[in-house]
């Protein structure tokens, strides 16, 4: 017994991990039902779109910029171990758009907007909020769901292209007033550089983080336990999962879009 | 007319239910009593369908409640929440015509805004609050809203829960007044859970008594003194000693 006592532990996690898996798929599914059937709450579209997109621009700005900057730094001293350092706007061009833009703004959107999400509902769920809406005739998933996923869908892939651009100017600005390029030729570099592929894929990361990072906060959300420490470890969870989550898929999208 | 058939349900290894029969009849006002944790709030929440029963029926005017639509079945339910429960992000009056301005009962803005005013004034609030958010309320007030956002779309059928919790004795009695005057004014069939006989007394038409997931006792409000029920008796009477073993 003793003996086969890991092999059991190992089985449980692997089943729970199952489990949570089928579990947050069929939420994401029933979410996204929601988001293509009556009735529509523009309202709290509107409302998701101001705090998912609008709110999260200084944050992803911010980000970007210092980001592409440090970028432009590495790139410049690794580059001149081996006499490269004219390649700093591409590499910035391409390390933005394909990987960093989107996966720092997937992180910064989990960290402020899951997080977000997460403590709302779940406070809801824990004051019967959901309870009464439901009394109310109005469905949890229709109201607090389907907005929030389809407003992350559409404004997280917007964020992504202005995280990329940001990031490319703070590239441009250090690359410019430190490292003495031109700035005609580091803009040309890096326009004739990038591929439209290049700019699809960072587009698509958005959508699908966008996606991951909205329903993560709406599961843990409405799955919340009692009192503030449920609410704390909905949170909580969400924000991990949506991270790890995020990671993963931009792994995998990768993988798909460049591995030839 | 409510009836609630042999409803079991149990969370875990713990039996909440086991077996309530009730009737509630068209109309009247039923309070549930019985102590913390006894199963009260689970078994509105049933009648509702926000928890489903593990065994037993419950029907609405013979209407299987599980096997009903919920849009139509809802519509004729108002529920007042132990919290309040009112949405944060709304103003009150957003919150009171929350049904008016969506779904099935939807009406214009400015009628469904003139509706909630006239509801509030209904719950003694004046028009000023309108406008205001839930936390800038006092308890009593958040009450009175939740109670207007109950019967703003007229219902059938009114549920309280625990409506005087955290209220002073004289806004208790404020509310219990104003849910009194509401359910006969309205005519509707009422049920109401609480544990504070100030309520019973004030609200009930009749009284059923939820001890160990089954009713003990039900009958009329009058009866209820001289029920000669040992579980009802040591309720109603706040004793330590008798059948109901208190955690010391």
């Amino acid at each position: 017994m003793i003996v086969l006592s890991p092999v059991a532990a190992l089985g449980r996690a692997i089943i729970a991990l199952l489990a949570v898996t089928g579990r947050v798929t069929l939420f994401a599914l029933e979410g996204l039902s929601h988001v293509f059937r009556p009735p529509f709450y523009l309202r709290e579209f509107l409302t998701a779109l101001l705090q998912i997109g609008w709110l999260s621009l200084p944050v992803v700005g911010l980000t970007a910029f210092f980001t592409g900057g440090a970028l432009a730094l590495q790139i410049y001293a690794g580059g001149a171990r081996f006499s490269a350092e004219a390649v700093v706007p591409q590499i910035v061009a391409i390390g933005m758009v394909r990987e960093l833009g989107p996966v720092l703004v997937g992180l910064m959107i989990a960290a402020r907007v899951t997080s977000s999400i997460a403590a709302e509902i779940a406070t809801m769920k824990v004051t019967e909020q959901i309870d009464a809406l439901v009394t109310l005739s109005t469905h949890p998933m229709k109201y607090l769901t389907a907005p929030r996923v389809l407003a992350a869908l559409i404004v997280v892939p917007v964020l992504v292209g202005i995280g990329d651009i940001i990031g490319i100017f703070g590239g441009f600005v250090v690359g410019t007033q430190q490292l003495g390029f031109n700035p005609a030729t580091y803009i040309k570099n890096t326009v004739n550089f990038l591929e439209f592929s290049d700019i699809f894929s960072s587009m698509v990361k958005g959508c699908a983080f966008g996606g991951i990072a909205a329903t993560m906060g709406c599961y843990f959300g409405m799955r919340s336990g009692r009192g503030a420490q449920g609410v704390g470890e909905a949170t909580k969870a969400s924000v991990q999962a949506a991270a790890v989550l995020i990671l993963a898929a931009n792994f995998l999208l990768t993988s798909v879009f460049f591995s030839s | 007319m409510i009836t609630l058939e042999n409803v079991h349900k149990s969370f875990g290894p713990k039996q909440v239910l086991r077996g309530v029969d009730l009737t509630i009849p068209k109309g009247e006002s039923m309070v549930i009593i019985g102590g913390s944790g006894t199963g009260k709030s689970v078994m509105l929440k049933s009648v509702l369908g926000l928890i489903a029963p593990d065994q037993g029926r419950i029907l609405v005017d013979n209407e299987d409640v599980t096997k009903a639509d919920r849009d139509a079945f809802l519509a004729r339910f108002g529920m007042l929440f132990q919290g309040g429960a009112l949405f944060d992000s709304l103003t009150v009056w957003q919150n009171v015509a929350f049904r008016l301005l969506r779904g099935s009962l939807k009406r214009p803005k400015s009628e469904a805004r003139e509706i909630a005013i006239e509801k509030l004034r209904r719950v003694g609030l004046t028009a000023d609050v309108a406008d205001q958010f839930p936390s800038e309320l006092s308890g009593g007030m958040q009450k009175r809203v939740g109670l207007a956002r109950a019967i703003a779309a007229e219902p059938e059928i009114i549920f309280f829960d625990e409506p005087t919790t955290g209220l002073d004795p004289i806004m208790s009695g404020v509310i219990n007044d104003l849910i009194r005057e509401i359910v006969v004014e309205m005519g509707a069939t009422a049920m109401t859970i609480t544990h504070d006989m100030t309520s019973v007394r004030a609200i009930a038409d009749k009284v059923a008594m939820l001890h160990g997931g089954q009713i003990k006792w039900t009958g009329p409000i009058a009866d209820m003194d001289a029920s000669g029920d040992p579980y009802l008796d040591q309720f109603i009477h706040g004793r330590a000693e008798g059948p109901i073993e208190a955690v010391r």
